[in-house]
Parts: structure tokens; sequence; C-alpha cells
């Protein structure tokens, strides 16, 4: 930032100077424009990145010198069962909460598109979980799911539930993914809510006049207009929220701490607790390159696809 | 107040219904909402409700919504009972010194990406993109161990460094500009103005609907962020209130009404960022569909 009052003494262009130096200075000028945030950017991001994929290979506790491993952490990935899990579970998480959000998020911008009164109110009430702040409403779908006094549980008791069949929500090892994976779903399908209206927005009204002329049903115009129209924007949503999903980890550690025993454990988890609570760096790191390498799958994927869509269009 | 309508209109899919029976249809929608808006609102109803009862109360059933006698002493109690004055403004503080710095680096640096030439440019651009899909939590650990070396861990410096020097704020600053013709900065030049000049006082107005969409992502992610503090503070009088409320709910684990009173003083600004800034930010997800 001091660059702005620093360089702005100095004008860059003044006349009577060489060709050869106003140019050098131009250069300058362009570098002291990037420098504030790239250095940031290079030390804080850039320098950790590479850092990673390093230690990925190296046995480390943070104190002791670090040592070469060569492909030990990679290894153990195969012996390790709490990676498994995290993984497998990571798999689970997203596979369940990708088509299940995607749904509702094109059900609420469906909903909300059409012209009824006080949409914008409902679009804002749907958008807000969204940008609310994640400790504080696991706190409440903590109170709301809880095993013994949850109202969910007395709803479901009151509604002639046997006590002894009621889900212990995130206490249970069968229901805690359950819990994480609708929690996850509130949370978030506002946010792709917004993204699908504005593709519903981008198909033309002609078609659907087409379609009316024809006698089409709404549910036909479903079927044959809205969702092939939406196909680039529902590739988009699923790209992104597979991404999402593998990064998973606020609301597992607010809602379960992973557990019980390991049955909500993502790869994050496993990263963190490899870092901070064993401080066994190299293998975290290794756990993290098989994120990273996740989500290098997906982005290529993404390439490809994209690449091929323009390829058709052009 | 609320999320922008569209310019477009839409012929609306009245799902299922033939259109003589369009009245069905629309009665069907209307309940469809209500029930789908009252879930969404469920639990901040019931999180307002609780933070004005007595612990033994929160969990009455049936749900009492509104109290009989609101225990307003909750939310005068949860100042003293915990830091929470000090977590409100670890956390503003925080928030505002990133999003500036953030709003101010990148701008900056986004204008010579789209509007100067100097070697290297492109690789230089490269760098920033390449790491946007890289998730944050694959270089977390060294990223640490790279603060803890510079002797930042337990400092805010830490959380400021690592938030406010992002490749999406770059991205999408120079997407924007890309968009303003470069024949503005050429007539200023010629006008004697220097580059910093231009990028103050032509390019910074121009560029409103990007910085707020950047203010707006900037601010609710530095507000609502949970690992990175959880990382690096582990001193109480330096946490934000995101792990200050966590903090508060593993010591205090009985106190419902007081987590939520809590819970509710955290939601507080975001809620008025949002409101006030909302048509950026839904234009913001709609032209660039990135999420910080």
């Amino acid at each position: 930032m001091s660059s702005v009052t620093d360089g702005g003494a100095k004008p860059p262009v003044k006349t009577g100077m060489s060709k050869r130096r106003r140019k050098a200075l131009n250069i300058l000028v362009a570098y002291s424009f990037i420098a504030p945030n790239f250095i940031g950017f290079a030390v804080f991001t850039l320098g950790p990145i590479l850092f990673a994929f390093a230690l990925a290979f190296m046995h480390w506790d943070g104190s002791n010198p670090i040592q070469f491993a060569g492909l030990a952490n990679f290894w153990k990935l195969f012996s390790d069962r709490v990676f498994q899990s995290a993984f497998w579970n990571t798999i689970i998480f997203t596979g369940f909460t990708v088509p299940l959000t995607l749904i509702c998020a094109l059900g609420l911008a469906i909903l909300l598109n059409q012209k009824i009164f006080g949409r914008n109110f409902f679009r804002t009430v749907a958008f807000f979980p969204y940008v609310a702040s994640l400790v504080a409403v696991a706190v409440v779908w903590n109170m709301i799911f809880h095993p013994e006094f949850g109202p969910v549980n007395m709803v479901l008791y009151s509604l002639g539930v046997d006590p002894k069949n009621l889900p212990a929500w995130a206490a249970d090892r069968h229901w805690a993914m359950v819990t994480i994976i609708m929690f996850s779903i509130w949370k978030s399908m506002g946010y792709f809510m917004v993204i699908y209206l504005a593709g519903l927005q981008g198909i033309s009204t002609e078609l659907y006049e087409a379609a009316d002329i024809d006698g089409a049903t709404g549910w036909q115009k479903f079927w044959r207009i809205t969702l092939p129209q939406l196909a680039p924007t529902t590739f988009f949503v699923s790209v992104m929220l597979t991404i999402q999903s593998f990064k998973v980890f606020d609301q597992v550690y607010m809602i379960t701490q992973g557990g019980p025993g390991t049955s909500t454990l993502v790869l994050v988890y496993h990263i963190y607790n490899e870092a901070f609570i064993s401080w066994d760096l190299g293998y975290s790191s290794m756990v993290a390159l098989v994120l990273f390498l996740l989500v290098l799958l997906i982005t290529i994927v993404q390439f490809r696809w994209t690449q091929r869509s323009e390829g058709d269009t052009a | 107040m609320t999320i922008a309508s569209p310019s477009v209109s839409v012929a609306e899919p009245t799902l299922r219904r033939p259109r003589r029976r369009i009245k069905w249809g629309l009665i069907f929608t209307y309940v469809l909402v209500i029930i789908v808006t009252l879930t969404m609102l469920a639990p901040f109803v019931w999180m307002l409700s609780a933070s004005v009862k007595l612990d033994r109360d929160v969990f009455a059933f049936p749900i009492q919504w509104i109290p009989e006698m609101p225990r307003w002493e909750n939310y005068i109690d949860i100042w003293t009972k915990i830091p929470l004055g000090i977590f409100v403004w670890n956390t503003t503080k925080l928030t505002l010194i990133v999003t500036v710095l953030q709003l101010l680096t990148s701008s900056f640096a986004a204008y010579a990406f789209a509007k100067l030439n100097f070697p290297y440019r492109n690789l230089l651009f490269l760098a920033y993109i390449a790491t946007i899909a890289m998730p944050w939590q694959v270089y977390m650990v060294p990223q640490f161990l790279l603060m803890r070396e510079l002797g930042l861990n337990n400092t805010h410096l830490a959380l400021i460094a690592l938030q406010a020097f992002t490749a999406f704020g770059v991205f999408l600053m120079r997407q924007f500009y890309m968009s303003i013709p470069d024949e503005l900065c050429e007539a200023a030049r010629i006008d004697g103005m220097s580059e910093y000049g231009i990028w103050w006082r032509i390019m910074l107005p121009l560029s409103m609907p990007a910085l707020s969409t950047l203010t707006i992502f900037t601010f609710v992610n530095t507000w609502n962020d949970f690992l990175g503090p959880l990382i690096y503070l582990t001193k109480t009088e330096l946490k934000t209130i995101q792990i200050g409320i966590r903090m508060f709910i593993t010591q205090y684990t009985q106190e419902y009404g007081l987590i939520m009173a809590a819970s509710v003083v955290s939601l507080i600004p975001v809620l008025i960022v949002f409101l006030a800034l909302q048509r950026f930010f839904v234009e913001g997800i709609a032209s660039t569909g990135i999420k910080g």
C-alpha cells in the first residue's frame, strides 16, 4: 500500500525522457502494482503449496530434524485403517450430499422463480443459512437433534415412534452421517438455488410459449425444456458441490467430532488430527495430497467437459 | 431488503397442472413455499426463542415459541460469563483489516494484470489461476509451520497474512477490469495522469459492483472462518467469536439459553452486511459462481 504514495510522486510518463528509460519506468510501475499482493501471495500461499508436496515425502514431528522418508508415508495410507474410513466417509458424504443438494436447490429455484407474492423474501430466507455462521447454526442443530430432549425426536415420539426406535442422531454410528448430510444440505442449498435461478432466467421464454401451443403439460415442459436447458448449470453446480464436499470439516468438528468411533471422520479431519494432534506432519501432508488428487480429478473432468461443449458450439 | 428480482421473467412451470386448473397449482405452490420457508427458518426461530429462556425451559415440549416470561438477562449475562466483548472486537478487527487489505491489494494488482504490459505478466497471472482450485486444507499444515517459524503463531497477523492475499480477489477484480475499455486509460494517460491516478480516479470508482462483491465475500468468509482461528489462536484473549462460542459450549454444556444468546449475537453482523449488500452477493454468485 505504501507504494501508492511513494510512486504517486513521480508520474511515469514525462516528456523529454529517453524511450528506453520510459519503458523501464513503466515496467517498474507495473511491478509496483503487483508487488503488495504478489509478495503476500507468494510467501503465504505459493510457498506453503510447494512445501506441502515436499513434506509428503518426509518424516517430521515439527521439532526434530526433517528426515527424507521416500514413499514410506504413501505405503502407510494402505495400512492406516483410520485413513481408509476417512476416505470412504468422505466419498459417502459426497455421494449423498451432491445429488440431494442439487435436487433441493433446483426445486427451490423452480418454486421461487414463479410469480408469487413475497418471492424476494422467500429467496432471502432460503439463502440466509448459507451466510449464517456455521458454529451458531451447528449448535442449534445439535440441540434440535438432541437424542433425548430434542424437538425432532419429541415430534417423532408424539407421532407414535417407539422410544427404543428413536434415532440417536449424532450419537449413533448409523445416524451420525445422516445428521451431517442433512445439515450440509440445509446450509448450502440456498447458495446453489441462486445459481439455478440465474440459469432459469437464461432460458428463452419462447421455448415455453411454443410448448404451450403444442399443449405440453407442466411436467413435460420441465423434463423436455427446463432440465436440458439447465444442463450446463447442473454440471457446474455438481463440480462445485463435489469439491466443496471433499473439503468438509467444520460441521463434522462441530456436530460429531468425527465420531462415534470413526463413523463420520472425513479426510480433512484426518489431516487435522495427524498434523495438530499426532504431529506426524509428513503423513498429514500425504493425506492432504490424496485430497488434492481428488479435487484435481474433478477439475480435469470439468476442464475436459467445458472444452468439449465449447467445441460443439464453435 | 430482499434478493433482487430478476429482470427477465420466465414462463412459470406450473408443475403437473394443466392451464385451466392454474388456481390449484398456485395454491399448491404457496403451500409448498410456506412449508419450505418454515423449515429453513425453524432453526433460527428456535435459536431466538431459546435465547430468552431459562435453561430448563429450552427443551420443554410442546415447544413454546414465544416464552411467557422472556429472560432478557441472558443477553446481559453472556458478556460477563465469557469475554464475548473481546471475541467480537477480535473478529471485527480481523474482518475489517482483511477486507480492506484484500480490496486494496487485489484491485491494485488486478489493474496491472488487466491494463499494463510487463514481462512475465501471463506467467505471474498463471500462478494465481493455478492456485484457485487448490483447497486451502491441502497446504494449511505447511502454512502453519511457516507462520510458526516466523513467530506468528498465536497472533492475529497470521490470520491476516493468510486471508488478505487471495488468488480469488485478484482474479475477480481482473475479470472486471478487462471489461472496462482500454481507451479510457489511454485518454487519461494522454492527459498526463499517472497509472496510480488512473487506478484511483478511474478504475476504482468504475468497479464498485466488483468491489462490493469482493467485500461481502471476504467479510462473510473472514467473520465465519472456523478452521483458521482454530489452528492459529489458542489464547483466549485472541480468539474470534466462532471459536470463542465453541469454547463456551465446551465449558458450559448445560447453559443452553446463554449459548443461544451468544449465537444470536454472532449472527447479527453478518445479517446486517448481508441485507445491505445482498444484491451484490447474489449478482456475484450468479456471474462468477466462485465461492471463497
